[in-house]
């Protein structure tokens, strides 16, 4: 049996109108075995959504996943709706198919980190581990 | 008194007077942070839960236990709806199981519930189970007052898909709502004890699967009336909203008879003396963890029963009334 114990609590969210969520899932699965709770909220999410859940579920984290090629008005979005909520401490990950020279804007944004095609599940699971510390 | 929290995140550092003021006030965030304290078992949860207690007594909680992918996150959702096309307001407490090997889990009753989105008058969270077994959370139920004194008119309770024996539900909720579906199994499957003891009303979802009527007659064969009610079977299908209004108005019924026979003061008796009874079980076992008067009379009675100078239950008789050893 698992003690009580603090738990490191990730919303995994699908924002906008593409309908492939085999990667959410699979981050989703990853964080899960390594022990942390996630909340995973299905397609077709609005900015408002994700971040209302955000704000009942007490997460320490958001990962965003995209592939339709709106994340530059979603992700940031979702960033200032946090912010508007006094919410700005919930740290904003994103991933999915975003070209190279979107990614230093996105960082701007606020959106603490892009990961893309290809990143190693370790690389996603240590940033939601240093996220949930308080980092 | 208005010690800071330490916070899981660096930013957020709330008192806890001022989240229990907040959630007074109506704020979200204020009872989303407040159910976290008492999820991580913080040392201020005890105070917040404390301050909290006297608002809390108003929600109707309703809970609802059956087999996994039965349908009940979606017959949730849409009761959700029914209740705040009346404008009452509605929380969800949604319970999924934690990982036995790794203490992670994955929350996913939220997606059946994507439709409420964000309606001021509808506040859900998911929460693992943590170890902790009968398909509930042990936060479950102060999670439940929080979302009560935050003003909720009515608070679902979804267990985790439970099989035959997660009866805990039944104990906490004012109405306890059995949900099964067509083709699962014969007519000795509803004649066992358990869960299906347990209900205040009876749903038979995805109904459109065809051969309910099946399943129907089995339960109401084998269901009884208890304190004078006799649960009702209700037939529905949850994703096209068919038989939403009947539940509804079951759930209603039931309600009414609690108040009108005084069933529900008794059965908030009967809570308390569980609640009570839990917390001293709890309190003991932390006393005697730790190096306190108790834990050491505790460590000293291990040793006697280790040794056979003592048996295990002179041994408990001995720590609950080191004076009176004979008592009871």
């Amino acid at each position: 049996m698992i003690p009580i114990a603090k738990k490191i609590r990730v919303l995994i969210a699908k924002p906008g109108l593409d309908g492939h969520d085999r990667g959410a899932k699979v981050v989703a699965r990853a964080l899960r075995d390594a022990g942390m709770e996630v909340i995973y909220t299905g397609l077709r999410q609005t900015p408002e959504d994700i971040v209302e859940a955000a704000i009942q579920e007490d997460v320490d984290a958001i990962g965003l996943s995209c592939l339709s090629g709106a994340h530059m008005t979603l992700f940031p979005e979702v960033v200032k709706l946090l912010k508007k909520r006094k919410s700005g401490d919930i740290l904003v990950a994103g991933g999915g198919i975003i070209p190279e020279e979107d990614v230093p804007k996105l960082k701007k944004a606020g959106i603490k980190v892009v990961f893309g095609p290809g990143t190693p599940l370790r690389d996603i699971v240590a940033f939601f581990e240093t996220a949930g510390k308080g980092a | 008194m208005r010690e800071a929290v330490p916070a899981r995140k660096g930013a957020a550092r709330d008192s806890v007077s001022g989240l229990v003021d907040d959630l007074l006030a109506g704020d979200k965030r204020a009872a989303a942070k407040l159910i976290s304290l008492i999820e991580d078992d913080e040392a201020e949860a005890t105070d917040a839960l404390a301050r909290i207690f006297p608002h809390t007594g108003r929600a109707h909680v309703v809970g609802f236990t059956g087999p996994p992918g039965v349908g009940k996150s979606s017959l949730i959702n849409r009761l959700v709806r029914r209740y705040r096309s009346r404008d009452r307001k509605v929380g969800v407490v949604a319970v999924d199981p934690t990982s036995p090997y790794t203490g992670g889990a994955v929350l996913g009753d939220r997606i059946r519930m994507a439709d409420t989105g964000v309606d001021p008058g509808v506040f859900i969270r998911s929460m693992a189970t943590r170890g902790h077994a009968g398909g509930l959370a042990l936060a479950t139920f102060d999670a439940v007052r929080v979302l009560d004194a935050l003003g909720m008119d009515i608070v679902f309770v979804e267990t985790v898909g439970a099989g035959q024996s997660e009866v805990e539900i039944a104990t906490r909720a004012h109405t306890t709502v059995v949900v099964e579906m067509p083709m699962t199994g014969d007519a000795v499957q509803t004649m066992k004890a358990g869960i299906l003891e347990i209900g205040d009303v009876y749903v038979v979802n995805k109904s459109d699967l065809g051969s309910e009527d099946v399943l129907v007659a089995n339960l109401k064969f084998q269901l009884t009336a208890r304190d004078g009610w006799t649960p009702p079977v209700i037939r529905t299908a949850a994703t096209e909203g068919r038989g939403i209004d009947e539940l509804a108005d079951a759930l209603d019924r039931h309600t009414a008879y609690l108040d009108q026979t005084g069933l529900r003061a008794k059965r908030e008796v009967a809570r308390a003396r569980l609640e009570i009874l839990e917390n001293a079980q709890r309190l003991l076992s932390r006393r005697v963890a730790n190096r306190s008067r108790l834990g050491r009379a505790f460590d000293a009675l291990a040793e006697d029963v280790a040794a056979r100078r003592l048996d295990p239950h002179a041994a408990a008789r001995k720590l609950l009334w080191p004076t009176r050893p004979r008592e009871k």
